[in-house]
């Protein structure tokens, strides 16, 4: 009995960038109170997930193969995870904070009857206790938090923690179980899935370059895109202009969107509202670029530019293309 | 088939949250609102009913402080408001809160679909409506974008999901739990007659015992403390041409090793 356990996400045989992430924290985790690491795969052709997850960090690998798991759904995913771990009783569960991370983690924590700290953003060993920390009141305060008896299951922010490079020279044992759930015991189905078409994914992109109301308009995100596009960047977007209509939600970054944390951040003709910078505050770098040189924007970041974003972006895509080769 | 919301009370988003001397939280002045994302979830519900529900009640569990946020539900055209209240889930994580609204979802008659904002922003954990769904038994659809296609009659909810890497369109048998993104729809202002129906409104309490409650939160929190800031300077780049200022600005962020 005993373990950490870091279920693994995987989205078409390719993991979340924050499992892995799980796998560094868990081996961190795992050392310190003299414990192993188990990965948990589930999915369908997905299977090598198992192994490279010994080789970022694990122990060895629970993998379940089945046509079952080909489309996400909580149920069965949920289902097996909590009937693993009833079976082989972890003292830890970790998932990233991700929205399939959170659908899985909940139920499962209702059938362990166990406590979830959500996104987590710091965690340590004292005392023998793992102790968690994670912003609340959209990052305006941390708390820290405890799980005192039974499973203790956390989800870790994406971004928060390092991800673990390849050891080839690690090995381990990858053991293959069962699904619990047949075909025929799913309520839900899958009926399609429109992937977004080759864009960076926001929450896990190392840039971010992001517009706001200055760029006026839907076309005004085009500069944004060429920016993006040299530096291999995903585009974000302030409420503002979500709400103008202007760029589907997806893109929204803040309080009421998402919360990203990469390398580097490039705010342009964003003012940098508290419900924006609730989004993007922990990112390493932040760039600002704003006509208005009294925009709060400037007061969070490391470089700023005042001027005409329609000027400098498209200035700073040139300066890129000629430093990068590209 | 009735429709439930679930919602609670967070500080307005503008609100400077702060800790007090004696280690509490603080908000000031600011008041409390509805969680923002809650009101997606009541226009929705109030949508479902146009598209054959047969009525809406509202639910939070919370305390006296809570019942403005169930107002505001009301005020928007939902029917009626039950507050869950009861001392011991003042220290209460996800999974007992999420315990307490399932059994005041049982508590109501012919539920089909409950639906819950996709998180609320103060805790933010997004685990509520997930929880609430298993205590149920029920699927929870989250992040949803859309509804597609909704039978009451045939028990049947097709709807779109938001998922990071795209949209995905899921069917599923009725009652079920879903959660909304804020791209579903535009919430409405409560009217000034929804505002005065509300406020004349008789909100029952249910405690623990009223639904038959047992169960401990499992998370302890511990120190609540200002998140550490940083001390970040803004370097001003200003040159003769925007084009030497963007350069510059490059060569700096591949010196920082960003890019």
């Amino acid at each position: 009995m005993g373990g950490v356990w870091v279920w693994i996400e995987q989205h078409d045989g390719k993991a979340a960038g924050a499992s892995w992430e799980a796998v560094g924290v868990g081996r961190r985790l795992a050392d310190a109170l003299g414990e192993k690491v188990t990965a948990l795969v589930f999915g369908h052709n997905a299977a090598a997930l198992g192994s490279e997850a010994i080789k970022r960090g694990a122990d060895s690998a629970l993998v379940c193969d089945d046509e079952t798991l080909a489309d996400f759904r909580v149920d069965p995913v949920a289902s097996l995870l909590s009937a693993l771990a009833k079976q082989h009783g972890p003292s830890v569960i970790m998932a990233g904070a991700t929205t399939r991370g959170t659908d899985v983690m909940g139920p499962a924590a209702v059938d362990l009857d166990a406590g979830v700290v959500a996104d987590v953003v710091e965690i340590e060993v004292e005392r023998e206790r793992i102790v968690a920390s994670r912003p609340v009141y959209a990052g305006k305060l941390i708390a820290r938090a405890t799980i005192p008896a039974g499973v203790q299951m956390f989800t870790l922010r994406g971004r928060a923690f390092p991800a673990p490079a390849v050891d080839e020279a690690r090995t381990g044992a990858v053991e293959a179980v069962s699904p619990v759930r047949a075909e025929g015991d799913i309520t839900t189905k899958v009926t399609s899935f429109e992937v977004r078409g080759g864009e960076v994914s926001l929450t896990e992109a190392a840039i971010v370059v992001a517009g706001g109301r200055g760029v006026g308009g839907p076309e005004g995100f085009e500069p944004l895109r060429e920016l993006a596009g040299v530096l291999g960047a995903a585009l974000g977007a302030s409420r503002a202009t979500v709400d103008a209509g202007w760029i589907p939600y997806e893109y929204q970054v803040g309080q009421t969107g998402k919360v990203v944390s990469p390398d580097l951040y490039i705010a342009a003709g964003v003012s940098g509202a508290v419900q924006h910078q609730a989004g993007m505050r922990t990112s390493k770098v932040i760039v600002a670029i704003n006509k208005d040189a009294d925009a709060p924007i400037f007061r969070l970041a490391r470089y700023g530019i005042a001027g005409d974003l329609f000027q400098v972006v498209p200035a700073l895509t040139a300066a890129f293309r000629k430093r990068l080769g590209k | 088939m009735r429709i439930v919301v679930c919602t609670k009370e967070t500080p307005d988003t503008a609100a400077k949250v702060e800790v007090s001397a004696d280690g509490s939280v603080s908000w000031g002045d600011a008041p409390l609102v509805i969680n923002p994302w809650d009101e997606y979830a009541v226009e929705e519900a109030l949508q479902l009913k146009d598209r054959g529900a047969s009525g809406i009640t509202v639910l939070a569990a919370g305390t006296e402080v809570t019942r403005d946020a169930l107002r505001h539900a009301l005020a928007m055209g939902c029917d009626d408001a039950v507050l869950v209240d009861d001392p011991t889930l003042e220290q209460a994580d996800t999974l007992l809160v999420s315990k307490a609204l399932a059994a005041a979802v049982r508590k109501v008659d012919d539920v089909g679909i409950v639906l819950c904002g996709r998180t609320t922003t103060d805790g933010g954990s997004g685990l509520t409506p997930v929880q609430i769904g298993r205590w149920l038994g029920w699927s929870t659809l989250t992040y949803v974008s859309r509804v597609l296609a909704v039978d009451f009659a045939a028990g049947k909810i097709t709807v779109e999901r938001l998922l990071e890497e795209g949209r995905q369109v899921v069917e599923s048998p009725l009652p079920v739990v879903i959660s909304v993104v804020k791209e579903i729809n535009e919430p409405r202002y409560p009217s000034f007659m929804g505002i005065r129906k509300a406020g004349k409104a008789e909100i029952p309490v249910w405690s623990a015992a009223d639904l038959g409650l047992e169960g401990v939160a499992q998370v302890q929190w511990g120190a609540v403390s200002a998140p550490v800031t940083r001390d970040v300077q803004c370097e001003m780049i200003t040159a003769v041409s925007v084009e030497e200022a963007a350069d510059r600005l490059a060569e700096k962020l591949i010196a920082d090793k960003v890019v």
